[in-house]
């Protein structure tokens, strides 16, 4: 299964979108938060994870979704929100506690919520593979159709509610796909230190069902990946595990000194940076011209600039709101 | 003054050098948890451990927090001395039953007859937008279940003194730190939070609480961050001609009542600060700790200044709005003055 033309430029599209949106925010993070930097000031305060390097697993899975179907992040969200298409407007206002936000400023970077577009994320590691997999069971109680994907970092796959999901999954056969974003490390602990074997795909052997890793943070590979693994979904034929290897760009977070990477690493790493070398391939291959692809640049540049101007624009929350929506209307 | 007395350390700083000083002297002592080894602690408080004592003694944990605080009691009851780290405390939720099942119950079910000579360091406390599972306090949760000491220092001083009193201390201790007063730049850091500490190891008493300033017309009970913003409260106050006694609860398990009614008997008025959830926390049982006892020594209805019982949200003008601080205190001492 690849990836036709269309959809070619539309993944393209969203990894660039998702790439300028984090860059945006990475230039505008440190604002206000010198000379010390205070996380607590600035524009945009908290804690930032960014996803740079991480794009291709994302758009390659979100490829095969559609609104309906529901998606489950994690603390470093950005990419897969683009991708499954999280109106990027209220994501950025969220992301600086505006009053337009997704959540009006009440859930921040880590905890975006669309349910326009089915989207959850959560801080806490590996916590989204139960709702996603609730989401699998209701879907097939109530006879509705589509798919549960959770995304979860290759650190996550240590915790006992991953295990614990998995099995769940397996054995009432529902339409859910845990996809694994190694990047190699869980903050300063790399996966080798961490995990007992070299690929988690290889675990879906204890829960009965398809496991498979792709290498290379390749869109392509993880396009055709995914395709097989949502149709078996769709299909009725349950639950798979796919592990996709991918580089995180970035620190763990911003103004992360990253002393506990290798020396050389990081440069080896921005060799490998899958946007430059998924448009190399565009052309290479005729999927798409040099004037589409500075078209879809400058377009995606543009979507970004408008989002970060409404967020800058938004009214603040108002402090008083912090007491409301704690229940349901 | 002696010059071990000069140096002025930070809280992460105290509670690595008395980890250091205990580990040096007792081979039992080790140090479990997530980016504790090389990285030294998301919150430094492990800083330098692993040049000195290597990878099997400071050892960093897959993100597996039942496994190793459950295997943190395993250890404890078999004759080492575990320190271990949740990271955040709002992370309880995946590991709870390590914690309060069996860290917290074993000694009672043992019938005495096992020691679970643990520490769990976890970190406390918002102010910097990091959203509602990264920002939360706690206190009462943990200290609400019976079996585990909870201890919570607003100073290096204390911290040292705490920390190597909970690695000596033969049952579990749950030692909690404000993220806000570690002295981390990139978070911002309360200053009187830096103090001076002495380079020899010493131990403070668990359960013992201190009157960090005295005064005669109310006092003002907290802990941690909150004893910074009394502080603050009582300087503002004492321009209007009002003393405020401060007291740092130090310890929130056991709760040093004596000391805590002994105040209120002074000044007659109680001021709780609490930057835990409002609702059936620490604020409630400090005022029952002193009406249940002797309701005839107050002058006024005591007032709580607490987290509002929602989540902690992420804008910062909504969490601010949410987050005790001096000039919230300054008012419940006027509304108390105006009832
Ligand atoms: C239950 C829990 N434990 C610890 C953390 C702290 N923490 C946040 S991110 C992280 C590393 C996650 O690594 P991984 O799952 O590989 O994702 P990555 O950050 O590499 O995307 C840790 C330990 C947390 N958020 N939740």
């Amino acid at each position: 299964m690849s990836p036709t033309r269309e959809e070619q430029h539309w993944m393209y599209r969203n990894m660039v979108t998702s790439r300028r949106f984090e860059e945006a925010i990475a230039k505008i993070y440190f604002e206000g938060k010198s000379p010390a930097f205070n996380m607590a000031n600035g524009p945009i305060p908290g804690e930032m994870h960014l996803s740079d390097g991480q794009e291709p697993v994302a758009v390659g899975v979100c490829a095969h979704l559609t609104p309906e179907d529901v998606v489950t992040a994690t603390h470093r969200p950005h990419h897969q929100a683009i991708a499954k298409g999280v109106d990027l407007d209220k994501m950025a206002a969220e992301i600086f506690g505006k009053k337009t936000g997704l959540s009006g400023g009440r859930g921040g970077h880590m905890h975006l919520f669309d349910d326009d577009v089915n989207f959850a994320c959560s801080g806490i590691i590996a916590q989204g593979m139960g709702p996603a997999v609730g989401a699998a069971l209701s879907r097939k109680m109530q006879g509705k159709p589509g798919v549960a994907v959770a995304f979860v970092g290759e650190g996550a796959v240590n915790q006992g509610g991953w295990h614990e999901a998995m099995n769940l999954a397996a054995v009432w056969n529902l339409p859910f796909i845990c996809v694994v974003e190694d990047n190699g490390w869980g903050i300063s602990v790399a996966k080798k230190t961490a995990s007992s074997i070299g690929s988690h795909a290889d675990r879906a052997a204890a829960y009965g069902i398809p496991g498979k890793r792709i290498e290379g943070n390749d869109p392509y590979a993880i396009y055709e990946a995914a395709g097989e693994a949502i149709a078996r979904a769709r299909a009725g034929e349950g639950p798979s595990l796919l592990e996709c290897e991918t580089y995180r760009l970035a620190g763990h977070f911003m103004g992360d000194a990253e002393a506990y990477r290798p020396e050389g690493e990081k440069d080896a790493l921005f060799e490998k940076d899958p946007i430059p070398k998924m448009r190399e391939r565009l052309l290479a291959e005729g999927a798409a011209s040099e004037a589409e692809l500075s078209t879809i640049e400058e377009e995606s540049a543009a979507r970004v600039d408008a989002a970060i101007k409404f967020a800058r624009e938004s009214d603040d929350a108002a402090p008083e709101d912090a007491l409301t929506r704690v229940f349901a209307a | 003054m002696t010059k071990s007395n000069e140096r002025k350390l930070t809280i992460a700083r105290a509670m690595a050098e008395a980890t250091a000083q205990e580990m040096r002297i007792d081979p039992s002592v080790f140090v479990m948890g997530e980016d504790i080894g090389p990285l030294g602690g998301v919150y430094g408080n492990t800083r330098g451990l692993i040049e000195e004592f290597g990878a099997e003694r400071i050892r960093d944990t897959p993100i597996s927090e039942t496994a190793f605080i459950g295997a943190a009691v395993g250890a404890a009851q078999d004759g080492m001395r575990p320190v271990v780290e949740l990271m955040f405390v709002d992370f309880f939720g995946v590991c709870f039953d390590a914690i309060y099942n069996l860290m917290a119950k074993n000694i009672y079910f043992s019938g005495g007859n096992v020691k679970v000579p643990m520490v769990l360091m976890t970190s406390t406390g918002g102010g910097y937008s990091d959203g509602g599972q990264h920002s939360q306090c706690l206190y009462g949760t943990f200290a609400h279940l019976p079996g585990m000491k909870v201890v919570a220092p607003s100073n290096a001083y204390d911290a040292k003194g705490l920390m190597t009193a909970a690695m000596r201390d033969d049952s579990p201790v749950v030692y909690m730190y404000h993220k806000g007063l570690q002295g981390m730049g990139w978070l911002g850091t309360e200053a009187g939070a830096t103090v001076h500490v002495p380079e020899e190891p010493y131990t403070l008493e668990i359960g013992k609480a201190k009157v960090v300033r005295e005064g005669k017309d109310v006092s003002i009970v907290s802990c941690g961050m909150g004893v910074h913003n009394a502080l603050k409260a009582a300087k503002k106050l004492e321009e209007q001609g009002v003393g405020a006694e401060v007291v740092d609860l130090v310890s929130l398990v056991p709760l040093d009542r004596d000391t805590i009614r002994a105040s209120v008997a002074k000044t007659g008025r109680l001021i709780v600060v609490d930057e835990d959830y409002m609702s059936y926390g620490l604020s409630g049982e400090i005022i029952a700790t002193v009406t249940e006892h002797d309701i005839s020594v107050l002058k006024a209805a005591p007032k709580r200044v607490a987290f509002p019982d929602v989540p902690i949200p992420f804008a910062r003008v909504m969490e601010q709005f949410c987050l005790p601080n001096p000039d919230k205190i300054v008012a419940a001492w006027d509304e108390m003055q105006a009832a």
